[in-house]
């Protein structure tokens, strides 16, 4: 074999997991169309683009700690008390709007700078301490919102729930007939959302100093620290951006369903599912390799589970028992590399 | 004997019981400044207290055979749900120890999850946990289950031996039969040696995977028999009757001092760290503080603790 | 006008790691434009001395001084910056990021305060070609590229810091004749513009040839520094063993022919173990000897069930076949003892108590029904801290609050508990003191008199000649040579480690 074609062929294996999931997406959701008495129209792919995003959300949040050998248990947390903190502040005259949305992210960011900085300088396992903090934000999402209610501003709601055409209709940025828009007027707002957000937030991070060395952490720690990076400054960013990641979640909810609700259960099963999504999407939970791409295949993977549940009407009460097995698969098949472990002493580091 | 003689293993135990007689004073003035009454120093009271408290002491003493290894269990909540349902299900003479069951095929599930398999992060437990909701659910339909709590369960639970709760002496065995198995057995030892240095452990020929799906059956057990009192106690088991338990469970083991990466930590120190959550939870109540600030509280607890254990035991680095 | 102080020097500086004196009261001086060789043993300090010049340690009494300035170096970054680069010997690439990624890696180029992929690559490809690497493509990982590879890209990342001071830590070990021609030309370059170049090597033909002043450490201490040829190949291989500490090693027996108790044929775990075959009789001290990573570790945990997936015929005792895990190896009928080498992670549980240390090989011993007894568990603590002379206050003290070599003997006492047959002990005396060494020599020819068979593997070629009754050498996972009796000494050891022949004389091998 050519060098050439072995490089290739190294470069393919190691986005394997990533392109391996994304087939099994496309795949997956391209048989539930064909299945969908309405299958491959603008309604169904906005119905599952809402029903994606605030997961799609998550599971980018939980991208970062986990190279970092810990996991973010507050994320549905943290997303759970932007929910209820946007469905306070983000309603009223436009400004205002404008100003809460922008107060959700802050808290959440904020929220997760501090998760970043009890576990830099407390030196606490990010486990247990995010554990901790995760009640500490339920907490105060049960003050803010002690019943579901509140509410968000109705345009706002309207117009980043639809397609792109309703946008711009809702607040006359167009002509909505114009030639350009027509090619594009169907895509569901959600999906330009999380494009956004991953270009301008997720992208300038990874090619930062700081990015790097998240990544580099999770490869190989000590060589990290040998080749001068700045470590401590890396794990407080990448718990920081989980914040701000869930925050997005957080608020995304809150517009559609234009209300707060400070579910306990919800947002353990939202931490849960944006596990199995960051493990099904390819990133190594033994640190290293792994992206946001990856995750958000992996968050759309775990959602297309269930909108098979919904047209092949399986008991919606299994609907728990397939994610929480799918989970407990998803992360035994990648613990099988520990049966070619050679040097057992290599198990224990 | 001044305090840095006492030896580090003992000085949370001290310190939490310190906390303890603190919350009972200023809980005790709190009430005879506002209602003139003394409810938290009335032997009635407290033994009411510690009974609710006794289903978090005996997850607790599982959760700390865990802990020790360097674990956490994160499947606790619906390992109790699922034994108490099971329990209430099966009903008759089986009932207990149907629930008992179910709670050690749990922790043996986990153990060998995470002592074969290797799952780092605690995933493992947590994916148990839902697998174990997923169940639940499907099998009640997702509403409360029809089958009542049997008579012991209840007996055991709820009704009171020379007027004591016989709930305390449950918590009381446990007590016992964890703290001697954690220092006075091979396989307690062999738990701190494993979670200390798993490597060195193995390496000194202690058959470390043995070790670790033990002391997960011994936390499955536990909550299995916390679920199963916990039904006796409200008279039928119910959707999410552990989650409230998980967080306090460890905060208790850690506000006790064992060291959360496992190796350290004394029994008496859960618990002294049940018995102080319990007071404070008492003193919360009768402040009629709402469950939402009692979450942030926890978080609150947890944290500083960790932070104030963590500095005195850190080994040089 | 005041003579200019050298580009490096270092006054009075001392690092102690739990239990053990890594460097002590060191003073050294380097000049600029010059190369320097830094020789000595394995665990002589080399290794600490140049982590404290890159900033990767930081010393904890004495003073650095680069062209007179004292600097303290909190990272290496804040080393680098200084003109301080150190080439790893353990690696301090990152496997998963690429090759101009790790080039670059903690001073990326930037465009609108982002990495520039262009301008890193760039910046890869004119590094690499000036060393010769034009082939290696910038993009690949790390992670696919062979040990040489790595190691050049290592090479290449630090001639991208420019840097003022280099420090090569056996970085020319992994490398092909011609890859170290590259790196030889690129000291010397770096000497010709003034810059001064630390070399650590174990190969004295590369010294000899490439460093202008040589200097010898040892036990932590600075021994002497002189000029090249100053010295002939003896001497400095004298100066690193040290002569003058010398240690008493108890009487040898008259060797004896001995049936084997512990027989190895063609032991495999590839790529570590190649093919050992090796026999051991009870009351015999087997020295394992040779150059470091030549399978020396892996013999023993190969032996003692701790590696998956080797081959070969093992006969314990009569019995075929290797224990599958160490609590097989422990118990009867196989009753093997493996004291291990990392005294960090492997050995003692550190902050376990001195009885539960000692105890946790044979808690069965001590218990009945699976209950530890108080009073039986108390006086097998007390006879072994009796036996071994441990040096302890309490056994409820902590492992970790005693010296290296009191943990060591811990260790050894633990294993000592369950009456083994065939003890194996990986390098037990690295960074011990000098009376402890003693001690555990006595110990062992006590416990071969007794009918142990010892399998001893060491670092230090003076105590495998004083200790052992005989001394295979391993190379390349095999074991190359057998040493015994008068054939056994120091320069037959040297000669069968370095693979040249027996009948040289070691300053010829060495030059």
């Amino acid at each position: 074999m050519s060098p050439d074609l072995r490089r290739l062929g190294a470069r393919a294996s190691r986005k394997a997991a990533p392109l391996g999931a994304l087939a099994l997406f496309l795949l997956l959701y391209l048989v539930y169309n064909m299945l969908h008495p309405r299958g491959f129209s603008g309604a169904v792919l906005i119905q599952n683009a809402n029903e994606s995003v605030a997961l799609v959300f998550l599971a980018i949040a939980q991208t970062l700690p986990v190279p970092l050998g810990g996991l973010d248990l507050s994320v549905g947390a943290e997303m759970t008390l932007a929910n209820c903190l946007a469905s306070e502040l983000v309603t009223g005259p436009p400004l205002q709007v404008a100003l809460g949305m922008a107060a959700t992210l802050l808290a959440g960011t904020a929220f997760g700078a501090l998760n970043g900085l009890v576990v830099v300088y407390g030196r606490l396992q990010p486990i247990i301490a995010t554990l901790a903090t995760g009640a500490i934000a339920i907490g105060l999402a049960l003050i803010l919102r002690p019943r579901p209610g509140g509410r968000v501003d109705a345009d706002l709601s309207w117009a980043l729930t639809n397609d792109l055409a309703e946008l711009v209709a809702t607040w006359n940025l167009a002509d909505p007939e114009a030639a350009w828009l027509r090619p594009v007027a169907w895509i569901p707002v959600p999906i330009l959302i999380v494009l956004v957000v991953a270009l301008g937030v997720w992208l300038p991070f990874r090619r930062s100093l700081t990015g790097r060395t998240v990544y580099a952490i999770g490869s190989a720690e000590p060589a990290a620290v040998l080749s001068g990076l700045p470590v401590a400054r890396a794990r407080i960013a990448a718990f920081t951006l989980a914040g701000f990641f869930a925050a997005c979640g957080g608020l995304c909810l809150a517009i559609q369903t234009s209300s707060g609700n400070a579910d306990i259960a919800q947002a353990g099963t939202y931490t849960l599912n944006s596990i199995a999504a960051v493990v099904l999407g390819g990133t190594s939970l033994m640190g290293g390799v792994g992206g946001a791409l990856g995750s958000i295949v992996g968050a759309l993977l775990v959602r297309t589970l269930s909108f098979y549940f919904r047209i092949l009407s399986v008991d919606p009460l299994l609907q728990p028992l397939i994610e929480g097995a799918v989970l407990l698969a998803a992360v035994s098949l990648g613990a099988l590399r520990t049966l070619r472990v050679r040097n057992r002493l290599e198990l224990f580091r | 004997m001044t305090f840095s003689q006492i030896p580090p293993e003992t000085r949370p135990v001290l310190i939490v019981s310190g906390f303890v007689l603190a919350i009972l004073v200023l809980g005790t003035a709190y009430t005879l400044a506002t209602a003139g009454t003394a409810p938290l120093l009335m032997p009635g009271y407290l033994l009411q207290q510690l009974q609710t408290g006794a289903f978090l002491g005996i997850v607790a003493a599982g959760m700390m055979m865990v802990i020790v290894l360097g674990h956490i269990d994160l499947s606790v909540p619906w390992t109790m749900t699922a034994a108490a349902m099971v329990a209430s299900a099966v009903g008759g003479l089986w009932a207990i120890p149907a629930g008992l069951a179910v709670g050690l095929a749990a922790g043996l599930f986990n153990g060998l999850g995470v002592a074969v398999l290797r799952i780092p992060l605690m995933i493992f437990t947590l994916g148990v946990d839902s697998v174990l909701r997923g169940l639940m659910v499907a099998q009640t339909a997702g509403f409360a289950p029809q089958d009542r709590a049997t008579g012991t369960m209840r007996l055991l639970a709820a009704g009171k031996v020379a007027g004591v709760p016989a709930a305390i002496f449950v918590w009381l065995a446990v007590s016992v039969a964890i703290a001697v198995l954690l220092r006075r057995t091979a396989f307690g030892r062999e738990i701190y040696a494993t979670g200390t240095s798993e490597a060195a452990a193995y390496l000194a020929g202690i058959r470390t995977r043995r070790v670790i799906v033990g002391a997960f059956a011994a936390s499955g057990l536990c909550a299995a028999l916390a679920g199963v009192l916990l039904a006796g106690f409200s008279a039928k088991a119910y959707q999410g009757m552990g989650t409230p338990f998980l967080l306090p469970a460890i905060a208790a083991v850690v506000i006790g001092g064992t060291r959360i990466l496992g190796g350290q930590g004394r029994y008496a120190g859960t618990f002294a760290g049940v018995v102080l959550i319990v007071l404070l939870n008492s003193v919360l109540s009768i402040m009629q503080m709402p469950e939402a600030g009692r979450q942030v509280i926890y978080g609150r607890v947890i944290l500083c603790m960790l932070l104030v254990h963590g500095r005195s035991a850190r080994s040089p680095s | 006008m005041p003579i200019p102080e050298p580009a490096i020097r270092l006054s009075g500086v001392s690092k102690a790691f739990a239990g053990s004196q890594a460097l002590d009261a060191v003073d050294f001086d380097c000049e600029a434009g010059s190369i320097h060789a830094i020789l000595g043993e394995n665990g002589a300090g080399k290794s600490t001395l140049i982590k404290i010049l890159a900033g990767v340690l930081r010393p904890d009494t004495g003073e650095v001084r680069l062209g007179g300035r004292p600097v303290r170096f909190g990272s290496s970054a804040e080393a680098a910056a200084a003109g301080i680069v150190c080439v790893f010997q353990e690696l301090s690439l990152i496997p998963d990021l690429t090759v101009a990624e790790n080039i670059s890696v903690a001073d990326p180029p930037r465009r609108f305060g982002l990495i520039d992929g262009g301008a890193q690559r760039h910046r890869a490809k004119a590094v690499l070609a000036r060393i010769g690497c034009d082939g290696l493509d910038p993009e690949m990982p790390v992670r696919d590229l062979s040990l040489s590879r790595r190691q050049m890209v290592e090479v290449a990342k630090a001639l991208a810091r420019d840097p003022k001071g280099l420090i090569l830590d056996e970085a020319t070990s992994a490398l092909g004749a011609q890859d170290v021609e590259t790196v030889y030309r690129l000291l010397a370059d770096l000497r010709a513009r003034g810059g001064s170049c630390l070399f650590i090597s174990h190969r004295m033909h590369e010294v000899d040839r490439l460093c202008d002043r040589l200097s010898v450490f040892r036990n932590g201490r600075h021994v002497e520094t002189f000029a090249r040829g100053t010295r002939s190949a003896p001497e400095i291989v004298r100066m690193m063993i040290g002569r003058d500490i010398a240690a008493h090693f108890p009487p040898k027996p008259a060797p004896a022919p001995r049936a084997p108790h512990l027989k190895i044929d063609d032991l495999r775990w590839p790529p570590r173990l190649t093919g050992v075959d090796l026999a051991l009789g009870r009351g015999e001290i087997l020295g394992l000897g040779g150059l470091d990573g030549q399978g020396q570790k892996e013999l023993p945990l190969a032996l003692f069930g701790v590696l998956r997936g080797g081959s070969g015929r093992v006969t314990l005792g009569g019995r075929t076949g290797l224990p599958g895990s160490p609590a097989a190896a422990r118990r009867p009928p196989a009753r093997i003892a493996l004291v291990p080498e990392d005294r960090k992670t492997e050995g003692p549980m550190l902050p376990m108590s001195i009885a539960d240390n000692l105890l946790a090989a044979s808690y069965d011993r001590v218990s009945r029904e699976g209950i530890v007894s108080p009073a039986r568990e108390a006086a097998a603590v007390r006879e072994a801290i009796a036996h071994l002379r441990i040096k302890a206050a309490r056994p409820s003290d902590a492992v970790a609050t005693l010296s290296g070599g009191n943990q060591q003997k811990v260790v050894i006492a633990r294993w000592l508990m369950t009456d083994p047959d065939v003890i194996l002990l990986n390098d037990p005396t690295r960074g011990i003191d000098m009376g402890t060494k003693q001690e555990i020599y006595a110990l062992m020819r006590v416990l071969a008199d007794r009918g142990k068979a010892i399998l001893f593997y060491s670092t230090d070629y003076a105590e495998l000649i004083g200790c052992a009754d005989r001394v295979a050498v391993m190379s390349d996972g095999r074991i190359a040579a057998e040493l015994s009796g008068t054939a056994l000494t120091e320069e037959a050891l040297l000669g069968a480690a370095l693979n040249i022949g027996p009948s040289r004389a070691p300053a010829e091998a060495l030059a």
